[in-house]
């Protein structure tokens, strides 16, 4: 079952006069339970195409389906309701919330799902003691460092129990060590829980773990095959 | 909600200086507020309670035809057997006092010195007298039967240069339109510490008024002062005395009446002058905020938060925002309000006509104006966080995320 479906998706920016087209027509279906790499140099459109998936952004013309429906057509309050049910992000840029602790960041989607205390209580739980993390739980995101601060983050991804997630270039504020422990992470949840990842890199040291590489070069898909790895 | 509250409270907390003096600058305002409201409703309860302990009374009852701007003394402008009216009147258990009284114009001097004054015959015993006797700061109080003895206000003294014991010429109309003129003796000085007052009346016994003025076993009013002002409708209604006109204080004092009107219009546009103040430093913080939050505002809501409740995040901070500089408020306008009535502010000297009020404002703090200026304070202090938290809900998560901060 298709994920992720998107059709002759295009995205052009406009700033002033000049228009940049950030993907020329993309065709893409994405499976339940895959791990799957957006991969090409910078401007190749990886982000965007990253972004229409996650209903952060629209596309300038075609479709794009998440988890069986149409979310071109959402208003802003749908997008936010497909985000918060169905999607989970993981950023470049760690993307916790200064301001809470680890274990307030993780149960962020729950209460916005409107979840019971003792329900966020056990998942969140759950999910520290998945990313390695549960001693860290009160601290805040200054007391981690980056790969700490990545964990929560994936751990936060998956509160809601998504169909998907959506990392925008997991690895590219960490060192080769903790960049292997958050693949490594993304990769055993992937396996345990069947969740779908789709990340953007062009790091080939995370390339290697995805099962399945999507090559994009100018906003258009220019290779789309096996990674060489098996489910 | 209390998650949206605990968030809120630590953004606050971010950068505590700028919400300290955010807080601080609500706080002044609403301080200022306060301190404003309470002078003027010092100020104007202060010239009610002066008018009505020393010049009207709460309720007077005149002839139809009485004209206090003349002051006339004709017998039919005149109350007659005033003393049967009051003795009725001082019956009512709402009263406190009602006795009969004279005024008529008059000028007083001395070798030198003279002055236009207003002179009263009282019952020197009323206890609507009171003020007068307690007031008493050098010499003796009248008594009923004095016949040479007059009361002297302290500055009219001063002018005149008169002190207890000194002999003065006064020259006062009559009932038939002549003028009488008789030496009296200074038996007292007296001061209510109200300048318009003092500096212009003088007391005789009510008999030897009555006398002087050939205006015998008449009166201009009868002077009822009550227990409680609230009482002054309902015994105003119910005394119908025949052929006679009743007034209460509202009556007796348009000029105060208007000007209470007047300086609560006035104060209205300087609360929202204040307001508006203090509303662009909350305006300025949030905005601020705003910017300096635009990436975690995305990342809230690439996680799903809705552009309403991102709202009300902002909103939430703003009412946290306002609550901490309505304290302050509080705390700094009750604060203001104790040391202003330490002196109080002197204005005996302005020259302030037409009503009276004491030598020195002092401000009152009711517990009305602080908590409808609290609640004032409160409402537009949020209402201005409203254009920065819809700022916040309308950005782009894809712009925000895209933020540097």
């Amino acid at each position: 079952m298709e994920v992720v479906k998107i059709e002759k998706a295009t995205r052009v920016y406009k700033i002033g006069a000049v228009e940049t087209q950030a993907l020329r027509g993309v065709d893409l279906g994405i499976d339940a339970g895959e791990f799957t790499a957006l991969v090409g140099p910078s401007g190749s459109g990886k982000t965007t195409l990253l972004q229409l998936i996650g209903c952060l952004d629209q596309p300038t013309s075609g479709t794009v389906w998440v988890d069986g429906k149409d979310v071109t057509r959402l208003n802003r309050n749908q997008r936010a309701d497909m985000r918060r049910g169905h999607i989970g992000f993981i950023f470049q840029f760690f993307a916790l919330i200064p301001t809470l602790s680890a274990y307030e960041n993780v149960e962020m989607p729950l209460l916005l799902n409107g979840h019971t205390p003792k329900e966020r209580h056990d998942r969140v739980m759950e999910l520290l003691s998945a990313v390695d993390l549960v001693e860290r739980a009160k601290n805040r995101p200054d007391q981690m460092s980056g790969g700490q601060q990545q964990r929560i983050a994936i751990a936060r991804a998956l509160a809601p129990k998504p169909a998907l997630i959506l990392a925008d270039e997991p690895t590219a504020n960490l060192d080769t060590e903790n960049g292997r422990q958050v693949m490594e992470i993304m990769e055993k949840l992937n396996k345990e829980t069947g969740v779908t990842f789709v990340f953007a890199t062009h790091d080939p040291r995370v390339i290697k773990y995805a099962r399945r590489v999507v090559t994009l070069r100018d906003g258009l898909i220019v290779e789309n095959n096996g990674n060489g790895k098996k489910s | 909600m209390i998650q949206l509250l605990k968030m809120a409270f630590r953004d606050l907390g971010r950068n505590r200086r700028r919400t300290f003096f955010s807080a601080l600058a609500v706080g002044v305002s609403l301080a200022i507020l306060i301190l404003m409201a309470s002078v003027i409703a010092g100020e104007i309860g202060g010239a009610f309670d002066a008018a009505i302990r020393l010049q009207s009374g709460h309720i007077q009852v005149r002839s139809a035809s009485y004209d206090e701007n003349k002051s006339s003394l004709k017998w039919e402008d005149l109350v007659q057997n005033p003393d049967q009216i009051a003795a009725q009147i001082a019956a009512l258990p709402q009263v406190k006092a009602a006795t009969p009284r004279l005024f008529a114009s008059g000028f007083l001097s001395t070798g030198n010195e003279s002055a236009g004054v207003r002179v009263t015959g009282i019952d020197p015993q009323s206890a609507a007298s009171d003020p007068y006797r307690q007031g008493l700061v050098s010499g003796d109080y009248l008594t009923a039967d004095d016949s040479t003895g007059l009361l002297l206000g302290q500055p009219l003294a001063l002018k005149l240069h008169l002190n207890a014991g000194d002999n003065v010429s006064l020259s006062i109309n009559t009932a038939n339109g002549d003028v009488a003129e008789q030496t009296f003796v200074v038996r007292g000085i007296y001061t209510t510490n109200t300048y318009g007052f003092d500096s212009a009346t003088i007391f005789l016994p009510l008999a030897k008024a009555q006398a002087i003025t050939q205006t015998q076993n008449h009166a201009s009013t009868v002077f009822v002062l009550l227990k409680d002002n609230s009482y002054t409708d309902s015994v105003a209604s119910a005394l119908k005395p025949g052929g006679l006109k009743v007034l209460t204080w509202k009556d007796l004092n348009p000029l105060t009446v208007q000007f209470e009107s007047l300086a609560n219009s006035y104060i209205g546009i300087f609360y929202l002058i204040v307001l508006a103040i203090s509303a662009s430093v909350v305006i300025n913080t949030l905005i601020m905020s705003v910017y300096e939050r635009t990436r975690e505002v995305g990342i809230l809501s690439a996680v799903g938060m809705r552009g309403g409740r991102i709202m009300m995040l902002f909103l939430a901070e703003c009412a946290l925002l306002a609550v901490g500089g309505v304290l302050i408020g509080v705390i700094l306008g009750w604060g203001a309000t104790l040391l202003f009535n330490i002196h109080g502010f002197y204005i005996a000297k302005m020259g302030i006509t037409g009503i009276l009020v004491g030598n020195s404002i002092f401000a009152r703090l009711t517990l009305s104006n602080l908590i409808s200026l609290s609640i004032l304070t409160f409402i537009i202090t949020v209402l201005s966080g409203l254009y920065p938290a819809i700022m916040a809900s309308r950005l782009q998560p894809v712009e925000a995320l895209r933020a540097e901060k």
